[in-house]
Formats: C-alpha cells, structure tokens, sequence
C-alpha cells in the first residue's frame, strides 16, 4: 500500500513538474519571438557556451571516434571486410555517436552550468531584482542561452564529428591496416542529405531540449543552496535521458521520412 | 499612496498573510515589525507585484497592482524602489554597472554619461566611487552592498516609494548606524514614501513615525511609538518582550543621528 502511494505521488509530482514544463517552454518560445533582444548576452553565451565547451568536445571525438574504430576494425579484420570501416563510421559518428556524445557532453557542462547560475540568482534575490527593474529575466537570460545553444550545439556536434572520423583515420591507417583513400572515399560515400540532415537535426533538437529543461530547473529552483545543487542535479540527469530517449525516437520517425535520401 | 485592503496570501496550500489592511501615505515612513517567517517580505513583495493575492487588493497610487498586465506593472515599478534583503545585487557586474543597471537597461546615455551619475550618486550614498566603482559586489562589505543596493534603487527612476526589506541585518552596529541614516536622510530630503520591514526592532525606532507588528500572517498593531509602549495585546507584548530595554528612547536618541524622538 505504500508503495503505490509513493509511486501514486511520484507519478503525480511528475504530472505538475510536466506541465510546468511546457508552459515554461511555451513562455520561452514566445519570449524569442518578442521585441528586445539581447545581442551582447547572446554572442557572450556563445563563447561560453560554444568556445568554452571546445576542449571537451574535441577530446570527446578524439577518444569516442578512435574507441569505436578500434572495435569495428577487429571485428571486420574477421570478415575481411576492414575496407568498410569508412562507412561505418560515417553513418554511426554522423547520424548518432555525434549528436548524442555532444549533446550529453552539452547536459553535463552547459546545463548544469545554466541551472546552477539561474538557480544561485533566484536564491540571493536578483531575478526578483530584475523583474523590480522593469526586465523580465526569461528574456535577459533564458533566449539568450536558447539561442547560443541553438547555434553552437549543431556547430560542436559539426566538430565533434569530424575530430572522430580523423580519431577513426588514426586506428584505420595504424591499426587496421586500411589506406587513408580507401577509409575516406567510404566516409565521403556516405556523406549524403540524409545522413547529414539527421546530423544536424538531433543537436537542433537537443539544444531546445537541454535550454528548455535548464533554464526551467534554474527558474524554479528553491531552497537555498542545497535546493540550487539539487535542481542542477536534476536538471542534467533530465537533459540526458531526455536527449538518449529523444534520440532513439528521432531516428525512428526521421529515418521514415527520408529513407529516399540515405 | 500605498493600501493594502484585506488581503490574504498563501503560498501553495501555507497561510501567509490573514485578512492584512493598511494604508500608507505619501511621505510617511513606516516600519513593519514581527518575527521571522510571520510574512513581512511577503507584503513588499505584494506591493511590487511580484506576488498576487487569493484575496482582497494591494493599491499602488490607487492603482490595484494585482490586477494589471505585466506591462501595466512595469510602468508602477517605476515609481517603487526596492532594496532587497542582502542587497540583491548583480554578482557578475561591477558596483558602478550595478548603480548604473537601469539606465544601462533602459536608456540610450552612453557609459561616461552613466557613470558621472553612478559617481554621484555613490557619493551620496556615502561610497567613495574611486575605491568601489570597479569592484565587484563580492569584495564589498555588507554595509557597503546594502548602501549600492540603496543607489541603485535611487539612480532607477527617481522612486517616490522605497521600500527596504532587512536593511540591518547582519550588519555590524556601524553599518547599522549609516544604513540607518542614509535611509532618514532619503526619507527627509527627498519625500519618500517608505516602508521598511525588520525584525530588528532597535533599528525600528530609528527609522519610522508608525510602527506594524505582524505576527503569524496578522497585523496586530498599527500605531505610533507611545501606542506600541502601551499596548497590552499579548502577542505584541511576546514579540517585543526580548527588546524592552531599548524602547525607553535613550538609545535612538544617542546611536541614531537621524531617528526620530519619541
């Protein structure tokens, strides 16, 4: 009995953080679209967001891409088919291992980082101090942060890609044996709309997905200190498994849409 | 003119206020007094609007502020400072952008137009503006935060209402002291509407004709000085029982250069 209560509560507590959610999401979409637009906020959280997130990503694809390459390669030595490593790497770094790597990467150093700033201003006051001063702190520091992601996610995921395919290059030429024309005339074979489209959808997706869940857990933060650890917690455990399962659904119904193109 | 007329606030399904009336007139300084949690930010957080009640109305000029747009709100405002309990400030931006925050937000001056204003009004609120203009609120003492807090609220809009939620607290007994008389000085030289919420009561008797006890969400007392020393309510007396040695007058006569005498 206590159990279905709990799970009664949960489930219930999730209903209202849902629907908090959206009409949160709602407000941001709107704020945009609206008149004052903040440009020196949104090209500094571009270098932070973007620039700042550089390192992280580079070694993200370096190690993701040579890791993967190096467990392709073996199996395919076994079949004899070590020529196709190109074309796996370029369809799995392109349309998944790229977007997802980066967008996680992204949920654990930028939303965290969004929830915690957001969350240590609402609890000393200054969002309230905003508001006293006539600006409204959706659009001064939520667009701002919507934007830069919208811009620089699809652009690390961009990086992020070709630092694993040259990561894949590395294990291909040294380990696998294979030579650098055969590896990437099968990595440019596979360079086609519908791969790269997909590619640049998700991290699209995901940066809606990641500033939507951060600037919400950040805004609705309370409790002090520990309240503001827990929303940031909270708020990159939420983007990740939001990006995982969005991912898998992305690729189904995408994959639908243009299997023309693939 | 500020009136609060029968108002109630909860937050979520916790009382807050029960049934709050008073008025407040144009010029008059007021101190609202009771213990911790006994709802007192609660009312100025009324009277900015930032809260809206399940009952009754909270008039700004006349004007039910509770029942205007966002838009209606942010031209009230105008007329309202607001210094927030520990000030409240901008972490991320310097005292001299802090000060200057309105204008910067709202206004097209250009910077050094912006900050001969910043450096005049530091000076008024008793900051040398050479030492402090750069720094960054962090490496400020509480009293000198709460004296930007004060500027800031000041350089906004010129406000006809202040209101100071904890001016005092946590500060040592000479920070009191100029907190205390840059809040007289204000209230004397430029007419000020002002309401000041403490639990603090020595700093009470310095700052106020009238004095609000609120105990448990309800107003208990309204009333001046020898009103307060006389009533017999008993909640009133539990509340100012810990302080009865400071309300013979002695002590704002002496400690306080611009208290007023009972």
């Amino acid at each position: 009995m206590a159990i279905l209560s709990a799970f009664d509560n949960w489930l219930k507590h999730a209903a209202y953080e849902s629907q908090h959610l959206f009409f949160f999401s709602a407000r941001m979409i709107g704020a945009l679209f609206s008149r004052r637009f903040y440009l020196r906020e949104t090209l500094e959280q571009m270098y932070l967001i973007g620039v700042g997130s550089m390192v992280l990503i580079v070694l993200t694809g370096i190690f993701a891409g040579q890791g993967f390459a190096l467990a392709f390669s073996m199996e395919l030595m076994d079949f004899g088919a070590k020529n196709y490593l190109g074309r796996i790497m370029a369809i799995s770094i392109i349309r998944e291992l790229g977007p997802v790597l980066t967008g996680v990467m992204f949920a654990a150093r930028v939303a965290a980082g969004i929830t915690a700033e957001i969350g240590a201003m609402k609890s000393s006051n200054q969002l309230d101090a905003m508001v006293a001063f006539g600006i409204d702190p959706l659009k001064k520091l939520a667009v701002p942060r919507l934007i830069a992601l919208i811009v620089m996610l699809p652009a690390m995921t961009v990086i992020c890609d070709v630092i694993a395919l040259f990561g894949g290059w590395v294990i291909a030429t040294l380990v696998a044996h294979v030579t650098s024309t055969m590896y990437w005339s099968a990595v440019r074979e596979r360079l086609v709309f519908g791969n790269i489209f997909v590619g640049l959808l998700k991290p699209v997706l995901f940066s809606f997905v990641i500033a939507f869940i951060s600037c919400y857990k950040g805004f609705s933060s309370a409790g002090g200190t520990k309240g503001v650890g827990r929303a940031t917690t909270n708020s990159v455990v939420l983007c990740s498994i939001t990006i995982l399962i969005g991912n898998f659904f992305i690729t189904r119904v995408v994959f639908n849409w243009i299997k023309g193109y693939l | 003119m500020i009136e609060l007329k029968n108002v109630d606030f909860s937050y979520d399904d916790l009382p807050v206020l029960r049934n709050i009336s008073f008025t407040v007139d144009d010029s008059e300084a007021v101190v609202v007094m009771g213990p911790s949690g006994s709802g007192k930010s609660t009312i100025l957080r009324l009277i900015l609007g930032l809260e809206t009640p399940q009952r009754g109305e909270v008039n700004v000029d006349r004007r039910d502020i509770c029942r205007m747009n966002e838009k209606s709100k942010r031209r009230i405002r105008r007329k309202i400072g607001m210094v927030f309990q520990d000030g409240a400030l901008f972490d991320s931006l310097s005292v001299g952008e802090n000060v200057g925050y309105y204008l910067l937000e709202h206004t097209a001056l250009p910077w050094p137009e912006i900050e001969s204003r910043v450096r005049s009004m530091l000076g008024f609120v008793g900051l040398d503006a050479d030492e402090v203009i750069d720094k960054l609120p962090d490496q400020l003492s509480g009293g000198m935060r709460r004296r930007v807090a004060i500027g800031r609220a000041l350089l906004s809009t010129d406000p006809k209402i202040m209101l100071y939620d904890e001016p005092t607290t946590g500060l040592d007994p000479n920070a009191i002291r100029n907190v205390v008389n840059l809040i007289n000085k204000l209230h004397r030289e430029r007419t000020v509407s002002t309401i000041v919420v403490t639990h603090q009561i020595a700093d009470a008797f310095a700052m106020a004709d009238r004095y609000i006890i609120i105990y448990r969400g309800e107003l208990v007392f309204d009333g001046p000085y020898e009103q307060l020393r006389g009533c017999r309510d008993t909640r009133v007396q539990e509340f100012l029982a810990p302080f009865r040695d400071s309300m013979t007058g002695v002590f704002k006569r002496k400690f306080f250069d611009g208290g007023i005498s009972p």
